[in-house]
């Protein structure tokens, strides 16, 4: 062979060093610009829970719609460990990754043999069940209400232990959890699961054809974003120092698709994050001028389905593309 | 024994019958042809046979062992590939992904999230051996789904090549074709018959008679002549459907 056409995925790419620096020095530049540590805190946690969901809709394919149920189990999982087991965050943490994994594999089972609308609309009904449980069975979720004596806790380093009261100091504490896990989704997409899971998306029949196993990796990559849910899950109810029924609700659930698709997630990897920053720079910017806030975001993610799809990254590819043909005329 | 054999097959849709009592056997390094008109049932024998229908009654055996009721997977695990008479690509991919995603050694490591697929350069090399073998040489960056319509056929046929199939399933390959590309497409095919089991599934006579070992011609759902193509020129049905004289 004369031409080789293997091309190593490196482990930490430009994009990467990019991200990491510019978000995980915001306690430091943040407030001098108008903002404040907390809102870094969130767009990390939703940072996590869009990559995650980005596996399903960008990667598979797979239109989940109730993709709050594992979020919020996550979150539930978090408090109860904590209240109820065992003071640790790391524990209670891990509880809510493995909160949102059991669920979304047992809700899992039930829609790997789908596949569009009618997926989309089983994920939308057992996400309205999980809500709806979690409002009604009180004695353990405490209802409406939520539970409500959820503390931050401290952080065991093993040398030292770390407060998390502060919100600067819980913002290191997502990031390094960010910095993991687009670590390693940036591996697991390059890898052959990750091309299995696209050419799922691409043509689920002749996936089976040449011999995967389609609806065991639909079942796993559900499950897989499910517990990625539940790791955001997680670090919300310590952040919130609660958990509660809302961010199950169907809006919530919306929120991460439309992040996901404003960003750009089925044209790259990078798509969720850039959405999420997104939408949470739009919900401050936009929020302190109006209060109908969500009406303006509304219309700027309809403008970005029908005239650019492929959202915000798309444009960039677009831009970036351009101006290469440019420079090579 | 031969390689893959088909006993006595039956497969309705409700009430109608699509396939009554078909058995057909296909020998280890010959090319097989299956023809029929249109609504002859050779399609839904193709997917009986490759595992995406069930049949009502009968057996499929391959290389002595059961395969009737298998799942897609799992017959194509065991060497059988397939392709198919309505374009079935990943189009988002490139045309090396395409086959890179195809090898037998990709769909192993189908839960390895470790493995670095692109970077594997055995790999890619042989991927791009399978290309070679189809003609695509020179085309391996081209995205599948902006490739002109031959060469999407090509790669059809590249995509079933990458499993290193024992037995090789092509579904009227000449689809679509022109002239120039049933041409080519022949060429390939006398090319990978020196190397490969293959059944074809086809309504262009003149292309199966030049290529095939034996014939069987079905209609109505049944098999009505079988034979060598020398042997086949003189079959009634054949000779009254005029095509024989173009064969």
């Amino acid at each position: 062979m004369s031409t080789s056409f293997a091309k190593k995925t490196p482990f930490i790419t430009r994009p990467m060093i990019v991200l990491f620096l510019a978000l995980g020095t915001f306690p430091l530049w943040g407030t001098s610009v108008g903002l404040y540590d907390y809102l870094g805190v969130e767009i990390v946690i939703w940072i996590i829970y869009a990559l995650g969901f980005n596996l399903l809709l960008g990667y598979t394919g797979l239109p989940s719609f109730g993709h709050g149920a594992f979020f919020g189990v996550g979150a539930y999982s978090y408090g109860l460990f904590q209240l109820n087991v065992f003071e640790s965050v790391w524990l209670a943490v891990a509880a809510g990754v493995v909160g949102g994994a059991v669920v979304a594999g047992l809700v899992a089972c039930f829609i790997s043999h789908r596949r569009g609308i009618y997926y989309a609309l089983m994920t939308i009904a057992f996400g309205q069940v999980c809500w709806f449980v979690s409002m009604k069975w009180h004695t353990v979720t405490g209802g409406e209400d939520g539970l409500l004596n959820v503390h931050r806790g401290t952080l065991n380093l093993l040398v030292t232990d770390a407060s998390l009261k502060d919100n600067a100091d819980l913002f290191y504490f997502a990031f390094a959890v960010l910095v993991a896990v687009v670590l390693i989704l940036w591996r697991l997409v390059h890898s052959p699961y990750g091309k299995a899971l696209q050419a799922i998306r691409m043509n689920q029949m002749r996936a089976g054809f040449v011999g995967y196993n389609v609806w065991l990796i639909k079942w796993s990559v559900f499950t897989l974003s499910g517990a990625i849910a539940g790791l955001a899950g997680g670090l919300f109810a310590i952040a919130q120092e609660s958990a509660y029924p809302d961010v199950m609700s169907l809006h919530a659930s919306g929120f991460v698709v439309m992040m996901t698709l404003i960003g750009g997630g089925f044209v790259s990897f990078w798509g969720p994050v850039i959405g999420a920053i997104v939408f949470f720079v739009a919900r401050d910017f936009l929020g302190s001028i109006t209060e109908t806030w969500l009406l303006w975001y509304g219309l700027m993610f309809m403008g970005v389905i029908i005239f650019k799809p492929e959202g915000i990254a798309g444009a960039f590819q677009d831009f970036v593309a351009k101006r290469r043909a440019r420079v090579e005329n | 024994m031969a390689l893959f054999e088909a006993i006595h097959l039956h497969k309705r849709f409700g009430d109608q019958v699509v396939l009554e009592d078909i058995s057909l056997t296909f020998e280890a390094g010959q090319l097989s042809g299956i023809m029929g008109p249109n609504g002859a049932g050779k399609s839904t024998c193709f997917n009986v046979l490759t595992g995406h229908y069930k049949p009502n009654a009968g057996k499929v055996m391959f290389e002595g062992k059961d395969i009737t009721g298998l799942p897609p997977r799992v017959i194509a695990g065991m060497g059988i590939a397939r392709s198919f008479q309505l374009m079935n690509l990943f189009d988002e991919f490139t045309v090396i992904e395409n086959i890179l995603v195809a090898l037998p050694e990709s769909v192993a490591k189908s839960f390895n999230i470790g493995h670095d697929i692109m970077g594997n350069s055995s790999a890619t090399d042989r991927a791009a051996d399978v290309l070679a073998k189809v003609g695509l040489t020179g085309r391996e960056l081209e995205l599948a789904g902006n490739l002109p319509y031959g060469e999407r056929r090509a790669l059809e046929i590249g995509v079933a090549l990458a499993s290193e199939p024992r037995l090789l399933f092509l579904d009227e390959p000449t689809q679509g074709l022109g002239a120039d590309g049933t041409a080519r497409l022949e060429e390939l095919i006398g090319e990978l018959k020196k190397t490969y089991s293959i059944v074809i599934i086809e309504h262009d006579m003149k292309f199966l008679f030049g290529l095939a070992d034996t014939i069987s011609v079905i209609h109505w759902g049944q098999v009505i002549a079988q034979g060598s193509p020398d042997q086949l020129r003189d079959n009634e049905w054949v000779r009254a459907s005029k095509i024989g004289d173009a064969a």
